[in-house]
């Protein structure tokens, strides 16, 4: 059977730079695939020599999409390095930051950045309005958008911004494709709820924004917060910036429990295949987060540490990131040069060394 | 993408059932949005009335997105306004549909079919270094992608310091060669748009004025939209007036902190930074850096990132007429009358030595002239 390589670069919806390499057999079924990141910036090279007190923004600017979780996860590399316990108020307002992005980054990339794959915009035009509704109270009883008059008066907007026949963010996709397998009804409200979701990120990212003082790109401080809590004061985070936090979380959780799981649940049940693809080579490794008693104590943190090797999921073994044989960056697949041809180093020996040796583009 | 007569912005509104007096009041709101007097809702409203939908191509180097997080961020105008109804997004790779070569086909033909009609949007900057390796779209150099759309382009917004300056990549030893816009391309308009990122609301009031006038925005020197580039975050700072006084915030946690004294001793980079950050605030005005606590990082002014620690603000800088160092004014301005003249004076000092280039940028101080009629 004769095979057949396809290419898909650029990969979009994503951050970053990704091109996807697939060889299929004759019966269109991919046997062996290549992924390649095709950007590289150095950042490890250009923090070589700074004041380790600057790291966490220079870290943070690795993605601007997840932003926070780097610039946290450089704080506490310094914080460990000095031997520096962050006062209990710091670690709380840390982990509500990074909850917030936590929560308005799966929205995001359920809504805005993978749900076209299956979300069929074209075919959403030929909705019935009523029926969308009744679909709608089906998934989601509590949710309030949903009347016959709010799916008509989305269907008036979509038909019209199809007709002017500049579709721009729409434009040449795969609509009318059979791999698309939602009614017109599905993807009509779930283009009505892609629009709700693009409203919302804005407002939940402002706990950020009170805390770090913006977003994207809050600021994090070496040994603890720079935001200061005096409740009753008129210059620091006092009871009127946490009751907008209160509000916001709550808002949170409203749009994940009445929007986005149902949503989930309801646009994977035309998909089951899915469920059996992908899931890489079935290792997975968490370093856990969430501290209740310090970055120190992984036994008190609410998302548990562990791995889990070969689609094991009965047990959940051990990690300790500080054992050099626990933990191994390899270079077998990057563009990357170890001294002495060393294949695997712990992080802490780890080296930055360019090697592309990739194709030279034209 | 078809090559018909494309529509107005207003005549999008009408058909997606917005009335009149609907479009009056957004055209109002519009107007305020982007600074512009009220006499000025008028031309706004003609404008939005006669002016079709801009194609824009919005491209990614190197880069973390953030910018495009910022602009999906905005409170007015909302990014969905922006995006459905007043340009046509053909090609942004964070956010289309398509992928691979459909989406490669998209920017192909609106160079091919519209040249010299679309609005290039660049997010990031080009690697030079290796033959521009260290970037690469659909095979092709982001470089190249680069220079190719650019040559058609009706005119450039370099979207962030990435576009504008270089920022992180382009620190210290810049490993991948990253160049800036402005350095690459000198035959076409470009506004530079500098912040890590910008403000969501600077961003999308750029591109409402561009689109409402059909020119750019009045510039300084170093190409920066006066309007919001024109004040250093210090001119508006609600801390400005305990720098005056001289009281700082010597420690993260002392008192001064919960007061929320100046944090110029902590390494507030706001004397020294062109932006809009005191007078509007990100995320529609909750909060921005200062507020919450933490000095300014100086992120829209070029190489701020080799300009640290961060930190460390400047010592040892003589004040003429006054044998003292910014350190000690703040026991000075206890006991002297009138220091806020000489601790204003003092931080222009240590301004023009944060920056060689500092004694030009002083130039551009002047606030942009009430806005042309
Ligand atoms: S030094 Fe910074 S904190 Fe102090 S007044 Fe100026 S901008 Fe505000």
């Amino acid at each position: 059977m004769s095979t057949r390589r396809v290419v898909v670069d650029p990969v979009t919806r994503i951050e970053g730079h990704l091109r996807i390499e697939a060889m299929l057999d004759g019966s269109g079924v991919i046997g062996d695939a290549i992924s390649s990141g095709t950007m590289w910036r150095g950042i490890e090279l250009i923090l070589e020599g700074r004041d380790p007190r600057d790291a966490w923004a220079f870290c943070e600017r690795i993605c601007g999409v997840c932003t926070t979780v780097h610039a946290l996860a450089s704080v506490r590399a310094v914080e460990d390095a000095i031997g520096t316990k962050v006062p209990r108020n710091a670690d709380i307002i840390r982990n509500i930051m990074f909850l917030t992005q936590y929560v308005q980054d799966h929205v995001i990339h359920f809504y805005h950045l993978h749900a076209l794959d299956w979300v069929d915009v074209v075919s959403a035009l030929k909705a019935d309005p009523d029926a969308t509704s009744k679909l709608a109270h089906a998934v989601s009883p509590r949710w309030p958008k949903s009347s016959p008059g709010y799916f008509r008066d989305l269907l008036t907007t979509l038909k019209n911004f199809v007709e002017s026949g500049q579709l721009g963010i729409f434009a040449n996709a795969y609509w009318g494709h059979p791999a698309y397998k939602l009614p017109p009804e599905a993807n009509l409200m779930a283009v009505a709820h892609y629009l709700e979701a693009l409203e919302w990120q804005k407002e939940v990212i402002k706990i950020h924004t009170v805390f770090g003082g913006k977003n994207p790109h809050p600021n994090y401080l070496v040994g603890g917060m720079a935001s200061a809590i005096a409740l009753q004061s008129d210059q620091a985070i006092n009871i009127e910036r946490l009751n907008m936090v209160r509000g916001l979380i709550n808002e949170a959780i409203t749009i994940v429990e009445q929007l986005y799981l149902p949503d989930l649940l309801a646009i994977a049940g035309f998909y089951p295949e899915w469920t059996q693809i992908g899931g890489g080579l079935g290792n997975y490794l968490c370093y856990g987060d969430l501290p209740q008693d310090g970055i120190d104590s992984p036994e008190a943190f609410l998302f548990p540490r562990g791995a889990i090797l070969d689609r094991n999921l009965s047990e959940v073994l051990e990690v300790d990131p500080r054992d050099p044989e626990g933990i191994r960056e390899e270079i077998t697949h990057s563009w990357y040069d170890y001294p002495e041809g060393k294949q695997a180093l712990h992080p802490w020996e780890g080296t930055t060394r360019p090697n592309y040796t990739g194709p030279e583009p034209p | 993408m078809e090559n018909k007569p494309r529509e107005t912005t207003y005549e999008v509104l009408r058909r997606h059932g917005i009335d009149r007096r609907s479009f009056l009041r957004y055209c109002t709101m519009l107007t305020a949005a982007m600074g512009l007097p009220g006499s000025m809702v008028t031309q706004v409203v003609q404008a939005m009335e006669s002016k079709p939908r801009i194609p824009v191509i919005w491209l990614h180097g190197l880069e973390c997105t953030c910018c495009t997080e910022s602009f999906i961020r905005s409170s007015h105008p909302i990014a969905q306004d922006i995006i459905l109804n007043m340009i046509s997004l053909d090609y942004d790779d964070t956010l289309q549909a398509a992928a691979g070569h459909q989406a490669e086909e998209i920017r192909r033909r609106l160079i091919e079919e519209h040249p010299g009609e679309y609005l290039l949007a660049v997010e990031g900057n080009a690697p030079t270094k290796d033959g521009g390796v260290y970037c690469t779209v659909a095979g092709q150099t982001f470089l190249d992608v680069l220079l190719e759309t650019a040559e058609h382009a009706k005119a450039i917004v370099a979207w962030g310091s990435c576009a504008s300056n270089g920022c992180v990549q382009a620190a210290h030893p810049n490993p991948t060669g990253a160049t800036p816009v402005h350095e690459l391309i000198h035959d076409k308009p470009v506004i530079n748009v500098p912040g890590c990122p910008p403000i969501a609301e600077v961003m999308t009031g750029v591109l409402t004025y561009v689109l409402t006038f059909d020119r750019l925005p009045e510039l300084d020197r170093f190409g920066r939209p006066k309007m919001f580039y024109g004040h250093r975050v210090h001119d508006k700072c609600q801390r400005r007036a305990f720098f005056d006084a001289g009281q700082f915030v010597e420690q993260w946690d002392d008192d001064g902190a919960r007061q929320g004294w100046c944090l110029y001793k902590m390494g507030c980079r706001g004397p020294m930074t062109y932006n809009a950050c005191s007078s509007m605030k990100w995320n529609n005005g909750v909060s921005f850096p200062i507020s919450s606590g933490h000095g300014c990082l100086g992120c829209s002014e070029n190489g701020f990132w080799d300009n640290g620690p961060f930190y460390q603000h400047l010592a040892g800088v003589p004040l003429p007429g006054i044998e003292s160092t910014p350190d000690t004014i703040g026991k000075i301005a206890a006991a002297a009358a009138g220091v806020g003249v000489a601790a204003h004076f003092g931080s222009f000092i240590a301004k023009r030595a944060l920056f060689g280039e500092g004694r030009d940028r002083q130039a551009d101080t002047t606030p942009a002239k009430g806005d042309e009629a």
